[in-house]
């Protein structure tokens, strides 16, 4: 390419994936500079310095454009509407309170903002595209009504002299905690008082990173939810990310894919204090039999670890695949397990959850987690809504559960859709069985490449796999929550793409 | 049975779990004119997990296990039964055999050397939790009030310890929640996912009712499920590496926090702070103001006005010096304006009437308060865009990262009730609440300074602080806890320089509270 100059402004704002692109050009024009990529490399990335690379501008603006380099806009949006930030604000002054160098780490946006941004974009360059949502796993059935007339009366009764009740306990309801550890964990010993009720997985996710503190090594999936690994991030137990292998320093990554059926070869992983895992799998819709349950929780055993078990999407499991890490022998002295009513209820915007430590799991020095973690919970939250645990309490009657399964079933119909018709464009497929997610192999494609590909051909919007990780690149996951209509519709769409 | 040391002086690592206000909860809704407790016909047992546990090699596990049935009403479906035969458990092929534990009344177990050996992981406990001297101030409240109960099965105790509003939500704020649950089974109005920040309309009208004229723009307001989460995510936001200053006394969840995340040094048990916490005295002698020029610089700064627990309001000459400190300093003032309803007069509700305060304030705030919304979980915290780190990076876009990242939004039902709660006839069914406990705390300031003590707060902010020169506060509780069935708070629990004070809290219902001053008339006469 010869000798190229172009100004580049490099503000370390942990910012998108345009600071990999950046070095990804740099190491393919195979630049000799100045101030070179060694020179990127020896500003320490913690502290703020302006690094000017001079290569050519034109030449490089065709690798720019699909890199949002000047994008601040995402930042501060996600769900929200886009709203350019003030940011011409010179002669504001700062305080001189360091920034957090953990956020500094991030090295991208929460993937589903992220997603919604790209929406927002594509919305605004196709303003009549109608556009169906494969993206984001949120649920799109409404709520049975034996559920919000539970709750729209408890709300009522809050305007009673009899029925009105203030703080709760943040430990969550007492029959509510009863419920849920008869329903979810019968005859898995599971009591009530190691239930702890919360406004969704997501916050208890950092609520236990506040537990567990910066200190712990931590395992995850690849792929997994983002939540374990931002969190792990933000609290400070990972180090640097690196570009070349796309992880976090740090943080010990377990590949599942196709080749080991999904499941972690244990004996390549090295301990960690921690395992985040998920099952069945968001993204991948893998649900861990019973055998490699066992397995993992003899690892976990053998090294003295605590696995957080994520069972968000138990109910939709069809086979006999474990729905609780507690069907496992031994499991109640390692694991801790997480769950939600988002998926289970179409709960996603109502806010209802759960977190349950046994009370035989013991920290190295004896002390019992579950003290700790009540600390937590008493200091940093203040309970779920009442009004949200009254519906949580209704979910689980015989009656609520069994308008919910159907709603379940018929999300499962839904993914059975896309499966087929996936498979029937000669796709390789995974999930879909077990979980509301279609793990889609596009093998040697980048799944950015291809979720920008399927949006702009037939505006439906999907999830990059390489979003969950590096061990996601070369799938696209697309989820199963929508009105049938617009399932249909989208496998109509891309059997005409894709065909 | 139970430890006869106030809980600050409990043994190092000693952890108190329990059902908070379940407790107080067994008091409030359905009986007459009492929130004391009434023996009903149902069974009950008070469930109480407490773990004491000594720095020393022995570990004793105390287990104090009272199993409670508490029915929630109105829903229909409390029976247990129907919860086994529900369609989640699902079909388990193979059985585990798990041995479980019974439960009974007041038992009290030495931990077995079985038990002492039995499994544990190789993790090591999160060390910022080690330094918590004992269980969270409140949740101890519950315990000692719990505690006087059993002891005194037929007294009718009177909580005006924990700070739990006690009137009814008004209709209107309550009819649009039911509303906002219906819609959620129709077609049209389900909704799913919600903004993290919160509903758009919800942070518009914030904006408009707290902050008009301000500077403060929707998109700096964030919806939270309350102050008390806000707070610690908060202090996720910040890291352990930032320096911390907070009012002495103060709400305990600013210190606590702290410590969680690693901000902090150990307890000095000495002068009973933490290391590396700058500890801002308000007392009297300072009108509940600190003296800044004797205030170290720190990062952060958190301030609460209307204060709670001394109940002191900071003047608009008091916020111009702190906000000028903070602007001097390079500090972040936290402002936790929950009381701001409550202010009487001229006296400043937001830090963000204070010029400048834009690029050194984060306000946070509650409905909780304001709506009773104690059980329904809502607030907000406002990050202007004006405020940044010393590298120019804006504070908002870190929070707003965290928010979507470690939180999920606000309840959209909770959030409907808030959105009613702006309306004219929901800010004004506010006020009359808000106007209703501040009478109480009238009552209450007029008993005690009847009786001849100096008294403090009860003016903008629904607690009132009684001084007890030179007594224990914690002995002063128990006093009046044994003596009058009413709880308060000792106001040492919310930091050293609290001690000698109490705070009693002004929400109940008025017979109630009309009763615990007659009765504090009755001891103190």
């Amino acid at each position: 390419m010869g000798k190229m100059w172009l100004w580049y402004f490099y503000e370390y704002v942990g910012s998108c994936s345009c600071l990999s692109n950046m070095n990804n050009i740099l190491h393919s024009s195979r630049f000799s500079l100045s101030m070179s990529h060694d020179s990127l490399q020896q500003h320490n990335t913690q502290t703020l310095k302006s690094v000017f690379i001079s290569t050519n501008l034109e030449s490089n603006m065709s690798m720019f454009s699909t890199c949002n380099l000047m994008n601040h806009k995402i930042f501060l949006q996600s769900r929200a509407s886009l709203k350019t930030p003030n940011e011409g604000l010179a002669t504001v002054r700062c305080t001189r309170v360091v920034r957090n160098v953990n956020m500094e780490k991030l090295r991208h946006n929460y993937l589903f903002p992220e997603i919604e941004a790209r929406e927002l974009e594509h919305m605004k360059k196709y303003p009549d595209a109608k556009i169906i949502r494969l993206g984001i796993g949120d649920t799109t059935e409404p709520i049975p009504d034996i559920i919000t007339s539970n709750m729209a009366e408890y709300a009522r009764a809050l305007s009673t002299r009899k029925g009105y009740k203030g703080y709760g306990a943040e430990q969550g309801n007492k029959d509510l905690r009863k419920a849920i550890a008869e329903s979810f964990y019968k005859d898995l010993g599971v009591k009530d008082v190691e239930v702890f009720v919360s406004d969704g997985a997501q916050c208890d996710i950092s609520r236990l990173q506040l537990l567990l503190g910066s200190s712990v090594s931590v395992a995850v999936q690849d792929p997994n939810f983002p939540a374990y690994m931002d969190s792990s991030v933000i609290i400070g137990q990972a180090g640097e990310f690196l570009d070349e292998t796309l992880k976090y320093k740090n943080i010990e990554y377990m590949t599942c894919g196709p080749q080991n059926n999904f499941f972690p070869d244990l004996s390549r992983t090295s301990r960690t204090d921690i395992i985040f895992f998920c099952s069945p799998n968001n993204p991948t819709g893998h649900a861990a039999s019973r055998e490699q349950l066992t397995q993992l929780v003899e690892f976990a055993r053998n090294n003295g670890s605590i696995i957080v078990y994520d069972s968000a999407y138990s109910v939709y499991i069809t086979d006999e695949s474990p729905r609780s890490i507690y069907e496992i022998p031994g499991a109640r002295e390692c694991a801790i397990e997480i769950s939600s009513f988002s998926k289970i209820a179409g709960f996603t915007g109502v806010r209802l959850g759960w977190t349950v430590v046994p009370d035989e799991l013991y920290y190295a020095s004896k002390v019992p987690v579950i003290n700790d973690f009540d600390r937590i919970v008493c200091t940093c939250f203040n309970g779920a809504s009442r009004i949200v645990q009254a519906g949580g309490l209704a979910c689980l009657s015989s009656d609520g559960s069994k308008a919910l399964m159907s709603v379940v079933d018929y999300y499962m119909e839904n993914a059975k859709i896309l499966v087929e018709t996936f498979t029937s464009l000669g796709l390789v497929v995974y999930g879909g069985v077990n979980a509301p997610y279609v793990w889609v192999h596009f093998p040697g494609s980048r799944s950015w490449d291809v979720f920008s590909e399927i949006l702009t051909k037939t505006h439906i919007i999907t999830v990059p796999g390489s979003g969950f990780g590096p061990g996601g690149e070369g799938f696209i996951r697309v989820t199963a929550f929508g009105q049938r209509e617009h399932i249909l519709e989208a496998c109509a769409r891309l059997t005409s793409l894709l065909l | 049975m139970f430890p006869k040391k106030p809980y600050h002086q409990l043994p190092l690592n000693s952890h108190c779990v329990t059902t908070r206000a379940e407790l107080s909860n067994v008091t409030h809704g359905g009986t007459k004119t009492w929130l004391g407790f009434r023996p009903t016909k149902k069974h009950f047992l008070l469930h109480l997990h407490y773990s004491l546990l000594s720095s020393q090699s022995n570990h004793f596990v105390f287990t104090m296990s009272l199993l409670q049935h508490h029915h929630v009403t109105p829903l229909s479906s409390s029976s247990s039964a129907l919860f086994a035969q529900n369609n989640f458990a699902g079909v388990r092929t193979q059985s585990v055999n798990v041995s479980t534990k019974k439960m009974g009344v007041c038992k009290c177990v030495a931990a077995s050397p079985a038990e002492q050996t039995a499994y544990k992981t190789k993790v090591s406990r999160n060390g910022n939790i080690a330094k918590l001297q004992a269980g969270y101030l409140f949740p101890e409240i519950g315990r000692r009030k719990a505690a006087h109960m059993l002891k005194y099965p037929d007294a009718q105790v009177i909580s005006l310890g924990i700070g739990d509003t006690t009137e009814p939500i008004p209709e209107v704020i309550t009819s649009a929640m039911a509303k906002r649950a219906f819609d959620l089974s129709t077609v049209e109005g389900y909704s799913g996912y919600g903004a993290e920040q919160g509903e758009k309309q919800l942070r518009a009208k914030l904006a408009s009712t707290f902050y008009a004229n301000l500077g403060i723009e929707e998109d700096d307001i964030f919806v939270s499920d309350g102050a008390k989460s806000d707070i610690s995510r908060l202090q996720v936001l910040f890291g352990s590496n930032v320096t911390m200053a907070v009012q002495d006394p103060s709400y305990p969840a600013y210190v606590d926090s702290s410590v969680i995340i690693g901000q902090t040094g150990q307890f000095q048990k000495d002068i009973e702070k933490f290391a590396n916490i700058e500890y801002m005295k308000c007392s009297p002698e300072n009108d509940f103001f600190p003296d800044l020029s004797k205030v170290s610089r720190t990062d952060i700064i958190f301030f609460c006005s209307p204060n709670n627990p001394t109940g002191s309001a900071a003047s608009r000459e008091q916020l111009i010096k702190l906000v000028n400190f903070a602007k001097d300093n390079g500090s972040i003032i936290v402002y936790d304006s929950a009381y701001a309803m409550y202010v009487s007069g001229d006296t400043p509700k937001s830090i963000f009437e204070i010029p400048g305060a834009r690029e050194v304030a984060i306000e946070t705030a509650s409905f909780s308060k304001y709506a009773g919304f104690t059980g329904v979980r809502l607030g907000w915290t406002v990050v202007p865009k004006e405020l940044k780190y010393s590298d120019g990076h804006p504070v908002a876009k870190d929070f707003n990262r965290i928010v979507c990242t470690g939180f999920n939004g606000a309840s959209n039902i909770a959030q409907a009730g808030g959105l009613a709660c702006l309306s004219p006839e929901g800010l004004e069914a506010m006020h009359e609440v808000v106007g209703f406990y501040k009478e109480n705390t009238k009552i209450i300031v007029d008993t005690f300074t009847s009786l001849g003590f100096t008294v403090y707060g009860g003016k903008h902010a629904p607690y009132v602080w009684v001084h007890f020169p030179g007594r224990s506060s914690w002995d002063v509780f128990s006093e009046i806890l044994e003596k009058t069935h009413v709880v308060t708070t000792p106001g040492s629990g919310f930091g050293p320089a609290g001690e000698g004070f109490v705070r009693v809290s002004a929400f109940g219902h008025r017979d109630n509270v009309l009763e615990a001053c007659r009765r504090f008339k009755e001891l103190y006469k």
